[in-house]
C-alpha cells in the first residue's frame, strides 16, 4: 500500500522536476503537438442531414431507406403561404402560386413540384380525356373561376389538407429534392435558393406571409443551430471560465494557464475529430463546452494547492513539484472516470453521441496530459505573487463545522436522505418521452418558427406505407384497391390524420371520368384490367415531373399510402402506429401487411432504442468506473461503497426531472454516462482522502472525515460551481438536447454534491464503525 | 490602270472574298441545323416500319420489370408535319391490346388516342404534355418523336471522338412550349449521320437522363435503326433499356392504318 503510494509519488515529483527544468522543450513540443493536431479541424464540416442522428444498423433507418429507393427520396421543401385575405383563391395570391410553382422547379436538386395551380386536374368531355393545370394564367381569372378552382380543390382529397386548407385560406407548394449526396454544401445550396425565391415572390406579391419548412430545411438548421452555438456557446465559455478562474485564483499567471491548457484540450478534441472526419452536429459541436468545462477542473485543483503551499512559505520549484504530487492521483482516477464515462456513449444508437463522447475523450485526456506538463512548465515561467496570510483560512473552519455537524447528525442525515432519494426514484416513472425534431430548435432559428406557423395549417409529420400486392401488376386488382381505399377510409377517422395520399383516390376519379364524369362511377374499377388501363391512360398524360412513379412501385406490385399527421407527440404516434398496425392485421389478408416507415417513426423508436443501449452502456461504465474506484482506493470495500454516491444522484436526478419537467426527449440515455463520469471525480476526492487519513495517519473514522472535509471540502465545492456554471452556459443552446443534456448534468452534479457531503460521511460512519466493532472486540475510543 | 480601276478591282475582290466567305463559317446555329438534317435526311424514304419492342425498367433498388409491345411508324414526308405512330401494348396481361395512336406535331400538342380493350372505347387525350414518363419508364413521349428535325433549333457545338467513331456534337432547344427539357446535346457520327448519345437538361438546365444508342444495324442498305437504347436519370438513379427486335420496312402501311377507327381492330 504505502510503496504503491511511494511510487507514484517519487515518479510523479521527479517528472514535475524535469519538465520545469526543462520547460522551454516541454512548452515547444506542447504547441507543435497540439498546432500539428489541431490542423484537423480545418476537416470538420457540418452534417446537413437528420439522418446522421441513425446508426446504420438502425433498422427504422434501412426500412426508410429501402422505401426511398423503391419510391423516390423523400426530402422536401415545403412553402406555406398565407395571405392577409380571408381566401387564398384571389388573382393575386393564386398568381404568386403559379409563379412560385414554376420557379420552385429551379431549385437545385428539385425533381418534384406539387401545388394546386400544377395539379393535373381530370375531367372528362365525351370520350375526350382532358388533363390540365388545375390553374393556367392566375392573373387573369373571372370570379367565377376563380370560385370553381377553389371548390375542385376543397373537394379533392389529394389536395384538401395537404396543399390548400379546407378553409380555402393558406395554400402550400411542396418541392421533392433529391440530393446527389457528393457534397455538403448540397442541402445549403437548395436552401438558399428557397430563401432567395420566397423573398422575390414576397416583395412581388405583397401582403402574403411565406413560411419556409419541410426535411430540407430541417437538415439546413442543424448546421445552422450549430453555427448559432458556436457562435455564442464558445466565447460566453471562455469569458466565464476567464471570470470564475480570476475569482478562484486571483492570480493573473494562473488564469493564462488554465486559459491555455482548456484551449489546447479543445483544439486537440476537435481536430482528432477532424482527422477522423466526423460531420459536426449541434450534439457534437457542444463537446467544446463540455471540455472547456471538464477541462479546466484538473488546473484548478493543482493549482489551489499550488497556492497554500507558496503561502506556506515552499520555493515556487518545490511548491509546483509538490502540488503535482498531491494531485497527480486524484487527477488522473478523476480523468480517466470521466473518460470511461464519456466513452460508454459510443453504446448509444445514434452517431452524434459516439462523436461527443469520443471528442470529450480525447480532449479530457488531452487536458489531463496539459495539466500535468503544460500548468508546471508555464508557472515556473510566470511570475507568481501571494500574500502570505497568518492563521486559517475561512474555508477551512466553514469545511471543518461542516464536518461537525455531519458527524453529530450522521443518523438523521442517513435516513433523511434515504427518504429524499425515495421519494424522488419513485417520480421516476411519470416521466414521459417525446422527440419532436421541430422542437428541437429554439424561437432563435427561423425553422422552428415558420415551422410552428405551418404546423397551424398542415401536417408535417407523414408515415408512409408501401402496400404490397399479390403479384406484379397486382395494384390493380379490385381487391388490392378495395382494401387500401378501406385503410385510407380508416385513417381519415383518426384524429392526428390530417391527410391522406393514396393512389385509391385517384382510381375512383379516372373511373369516374371514363364515364362521363358520372359521380355514380366515383368508385374502384371492378376488374384488373380496366384499373391497369386506366393508369396507363393516366400516366400518358402526365407532365415531366409529376408522374406515379413516387406513388407506384416498377413492375406495379406495391403502392405507397402516406398519412400525414398533425402535430403529434411521440407517445401519441405509438398509439398510432400500433392502432394502424392491429387495424391491418384484422382487416386485410395477409400479404398486403405493411410497416410503416418515415423519419418520424425513427424518431418514435430511437428513444426507445437509445434507452435500452445506453443501460448496457451505462452498467459498463458503473462497472468499471466501480473497478477503478476499487484500485485506486486499494479498497474493494470502499469501491463498491462509492456506488452508493455515484450512482443515486443519477436516480434522483431522473425522478427530479420527471417531477419539474415531465417530458424528455432520447437524449436523456445518454445523461446518464455523461454525469456518471463527472459526479464521480468528487467521490473520488473526498474518498482518496478519507484513505490517506485512515491509512497514513491512522485517524480515526471521525478525524478522518474531518480531514476529507478541510482537505478537498472546498475544491468540491469549487469544482461544483464551476461545473454547474459550464454546464449553465450549454443550456443557453439554441438546440433543445444540449439544453436538456446540461440541465440534467447539473442537476445530478448538484446531488452528488449533496449526497457526497452529506450522504457518503454518514455511510462511512455507519460502514466503518461496524467493522471497527466486529474486527476489535472493544471499541475504538471516539476522539472528542 | 488608273489608280481608280485598281481601286474597284480590289473593292470587287473583297467583296466576292466577303460572299464567298460565310460558305466556310457558317454561324454554329446553321451548323447545328446542317449536322441534324444531314442525319434527319439519311433516313429519308423509309415509308414505313414495323418493330417488337421490349423495355425493361430498372428502379433505384434495382427491381426491374418489362413491358413489351409493337412499334408502327409511317412516315409523313413533309417536314413541317410530324410522323405517325403506333404503340400495340403485348405485356403485361392487364394492358395488352391496348392501344395508343399518335399524329405528331411539331409545335403544337400531339393528337393521341388511346384504345382501352376493357371499356372497349377509344379515348383521346388531350393534354399538352408529352414529358411525363411513357408507361412508368424514364422515357418521355416527346423522348420517341425527338428525331423530327423542325422541332428543335440547333447550335454546333465540336467534333469529337464517339467509342470507334468521330462524333459532331450539337447542342438543341426544343421549341415546344411545354417540354420537359431546357436543352438536349447530341452525338451525331459523321460516318454514317446517326444519333450515339443524347443528354438531357432539365428546366434548371442540369444533367437529367443521358441515352446511349448500340447496337445500330442496317436495312435495305440504306436505313439505319439503334435496336438498344438505354435511358438512364442521372438524378434519380432509375434507368429503362429499349430493346427492339427487327424491324420490318415497307410492310405496306397507309394513313388508313393510323386512323383512330382501326385502334379496336387490331388484335
Amino acid at each position: 500500500m504505502d510503496r504503491y503510494f511511494e511510487a507514484i509519488d517519487r515518479f510523479s515529483t521527479q517528472m514535475t522536476r524535469a519538465i520545469i527544468q526543462y520547460r522551454w522543450l516541454v512548452l515547444i513540443a506542447v504547441v507543435v503537438m497540439t498546432m500539428g493536431i489541431g490542423t484537423g479541424m480545418s476537416r470538420l464540416e457540418f452534417a446537413s442531414n437528420y439522418r446522421t442522428f441513425f446508426s446504420d444498423e438502425n433498422p427504422e433507418l434501412a426500412a426508410f431507406e429501402n422505401l426511398q429507393a423503391t419510391y423516390t427520396k423523400n426530402d422536401n421543401i415545403l412553402f406555406v403561404l398565407e395571405p392577409a385575405e380571408e381566401t387564398a383563391f384571389t388573382n393575386n395570391t393564386l398568381a404568386a402560386v403559379e409563379a412560385l410553382t414554376a420557379e420552385a422547379w429551379k431549385i437545385p436538386y428539385a425533381i418534384r413540384v406539387d401545388s394546386i395551380s400544377n395539379f393535373q386536374y381530370t375531367k372528362a368531355i365525351e370520350d375526350d380525356l382532358i388533363v390540365e393545370d388545375l390553374i393556367i394564367d392566375a392573373k387573369d381569372l373571372t370570379r367565377e373561376e376563380l370560385q370553381s378552382r377553389r371548390e375542385i380543390s376543397l373537394a379533392e382529397p389529394l389536395l384538401a389538407n395537404q396543399l390548400v386548407t379546407p378553409t380555402g385560406t393558406v395554400t402550400a407548394i411542396n418541392v421533392v429534392l433529391q440530393y446527389p449526396e457528393k457534397s455538403l454544401s448540397e442541402v445549403p445550396d437548395a436552401v438558399n435558393a428557397a430563401r432567395l425565391l420566397r423573398d422575390r415572390i414576397s416583395s412581388e406579391f405583397p401582403g402574403i406571409d411565406i413560411s419556409l419548412t419541410g426535411v430540407s430545411m430541417l437538415n439546413n438548421s442543424f448546421s445552422e443551430v450549430g453555427m448559432i452555438d458556436a457562435g455564442t456557446l464558445t466565447p460566453l465559455m471562455f469569458l466565464v471560465i476567464l471570470v470564475m478562474t480570476w475569482l478562484i485564483l486571483r492570480s493573473l499567471a494562473g488564469t493564462i494557464s488554465v486559459l491555455l491548457v482548456i484551449l489546447f484540450s479543445s483544439i486537440v478534441g476537435m481536430g482528432i475529430a477532424g482527422f477522423f472526419a466526423i460531420k459536426l452536429t449541434p450534439i457534437s459541436m457542444s463537446a467544446t463546452t463540455v471540455i472547456l468545462t471538464l477541462a479546466v477542473a484538473d488546473s484548478i485543483h493543482i493549482l489551489i494547492s499550488l497556492r497554500s503551499l507558496l503561502r506556506e512559505g515552499l520555493s515556487k520549484v518545490d511548491a509546483i513539484a509538490e502540488a503535482v504530487r498531491l494531485n497527480f492521483m486524484p487527477v488522473t482516477i478523476t480523468s480517466v472516470t470521466t473518460v470511461v464515462g464519456f466513452l460508454a456513449l459510443n453504446f448509444s444508437d445514434s452517431p452524434p453521441f459516439w462523436h461527443l463522447g469520443n471528442i470529450t475523450a480525447t480532449g479530457i485526456a488531452a487536458a489531463w496530459l496539459f495539466s500535468l506538463t503544460l500548468l508546471p512548465a508555464l508557472m515556473s515561467l510566470l511570475p507568481v505573487r501571494v500574500k502570505k496570510i497568518h492563521g486559517r483560512e475561512w474555508s477551512h473552519i466553514a469545511m471543518t463545522r461542516l464536518a461537525d455537524l455531519v458527524i453529530a447528525n450522521y443518523r438523521k442525515l442517513l435516513v433523511g436522505i434515504c427518504l429524499v432519494v425515495v421519494a424522488f426514484i419513485a417520480c421516476i416513472p411519470m416521466m414521459t418521452f417525446n422527440d419532436q425534431w421541430v422542437e428541437y430548435f429554439d424561437e432563435r432559428v427561423e425553422f422552428r418558427t415558420d415551422s410552428d406557423k405551418a404546423l397551424k395549417h398542415f401536417g408535417m409529420y407523414p408515415i408512409e406505407y408501401s402496400v404490397p400486392a399479390l403479384n406484379p401488376g397486382g395494384v390493380s386488382e379490385p381487391e388490392y384497391l378495395e382494401n387500401l381505399e378501406k385503410f385510407v377510409d380508416y385513417l381519415r377517422t383518426r384524429p392526428e390524420v390530417i391527410h391522406v395520399y393514396s393512389i385509391s383516390d385517384i382510381m375512383k376519379r379516372l373511373n369516374k371520368n371514363m364515364h362521363g364524369d358520372d359521380q355514380a362511377f366515383y368508385h374502384i374499377p371492378k376488374n384488373r384490367e380496366l384499373s391497369a388501363q386506366y393508369l396507363l391512360l393516366y400516366e400518358l398524360s402526365l407532365p415531366y415531373g409529376l408522374d406515379l412513379n413516387d406513388r407506384i412501385n416498377v413492375d406495379k406490385s406495391a403502392t405507397r399510402v402516406t398519412a400525414m399527421l398533425r402535430k403529434v407527440t411521440t407517445a401519441e404516434t405509438k398509439t398510432f402506429l400500433t392502432d394502424t398496425k392491429q387495424w391491418m392485421a384484422e382487416s386485410w389478408p395477409e400479404y398486403m401487411q405493411a410497416q410503416p416507415t418515415s423519419a418520424q417513426v425513427m424518431f418514435t423508436y430511437i428513444t426507445d432504442r437509445n434507452i435500452h443501449n445506453m443501460i448496457s452502456g451505462t452498467l459498463v461504465a458503473i462497472v468499471a468506473i466501480a473497478l477503478i474506484m476499487i484500485l485506486a482506493l486499494r479498497s474493494v470495500r470502499l469501491g463498491l461503497l462509492s456506488m452508493i454516491p455515484n450512482g443515486l444522484p443519477l436516480l434522483m436526478t431522473f425522478g427530479a426531472w420527471a417531477v419539474l419537467i415531465g417530458e424528455v426527449g432520447f437524449s436523456v440515455a445518454t445523461v446518464a454516462s455523461i454525469s456518471l463520469g463527472i459526479i464521480v471525480d468528487d467521490t473520488v476526492h473526498f474518498l482518496s482522502k478519507f484513505v490517506r487519513a485512515r491509512n497514513e495517519n491512522g485517524f480515526s473514522v471521525e478525524d478522518s472525515i474531518r480531514y476529507a472535509f478541510r482537505n478537498v471540502g472546498m475544491a468540491i465545492l469549487v469544482n461544483t460551481i464551476i461545473l454547474i456554471v459550464g454546464f449553465l452556459v450549454l443550456t443557453t443552446s439554441a438546440f433543445k438536447m444540449n439544453v436538456d443534456m446540461g440541465l440534467m448534468t447539473i442537476l445530478s452534479i448538484l446531488f452528488a454534491l449533496v449526497l457526497d457531503f452529506l450522504f457518503l460521511p454518514a455511510l462511512l460512519l455507519v460502514m466503518e464503525k461496524k467493522r471497527v466493532i466486529t474486527e476489535d472486540v472493544q471499541p475504538v475510543a471516539e476522539p472528542s | 490602270m488608273t489608280q481608280l480601276q485598281i481601286f474597284g478591282a480590289t473593292v470587287l475582290s473583297v467583296v466576292s472574298l466577303l460572299g464567298a466567305l460565310p460558305a466556310f463559317s457558317q454561324t454554329p446555329e446553321e451548323k447545328g441545323f446542317d449536322v441534324a438534317a444531314r442525319s434527319d435526311r439519311s433516313d429519308r424514304g423509309f415509308g414505313d416500319s414495323e418493330a417488337e419492342m421490349t423495355m425493361v425498367l430498372r428502379n433505384a433498388a434495382g427491381q426491374e420489370s418489362s413491358r413489351s409491345m409493337y412499334f408502327s411508324t409511317l412516315e409523313i414526308p413533309d417536314e413541317s408535319v410530324g410522323d405517325k405512330s403506333l404503340v400495340l401494348f403485348s405485356t403485361p396481361k392487364d394492358i395488352e391490346g391496348t392501344a395508343l395512336l399518335s399524329h405528331a406535331k411539331i409545335l403544337d400538342p400531339d393528337d393521341q388516342w388511346l384504345y382501352l380493350p376493357a371499356l372497349k372505347r377509344v379515348k383521346r387525350i388531350s393534354s399538352k404534355n408529352k414529358s411525363g414518363p411513357f408507361v412508368g419508364s424514364e422515357f418521355a413521349f416527346e423522348d420517341f418523336t425527338a428525331s423530327e428535325l423542325n422541332k428543335f433549333s440547333y447550335k454546333y457545338l465540336r467534333e469529337e471522338p464517339c467509342g470507334d467513331l468521330q462524333c459532331d456534337v450539337v447542342e438543341r432547344y426544343p421549341r415546344y412550349e411545354n417540354s420537359g427539357y431546357t436543352k438536349q446535346i447530341s452525338w451525331v457520327d459523321t460516318t454514317e449521320y446517326q444519333i450515339r448519345k443524347i443528354e438531357f437538361y432539365d428546366r434548371r438546365d442540369s444533367l437529367l437522363k443521358e441515352l446511349v444508342f448500340e447496337d445500330y444495324r442496317k436495312y435495305d442498305d440504306k436505313f439505319w435503326r439503334a435496336h438498344r437504347l438505354s435511358m438512364k436519370n442521372l438524378q434519380t438513379n432509375k434507368s429503362t433499356d429499349l430493346v427492339y427486335g427487327e424491324y420490318k420496312f415497307g410492310v405496306g402501311l397507309t394513313d388508313n392504318d393510323f386512323v383512330k377507327g382501326r385502334l379496336s381492330r387490331l388484335r
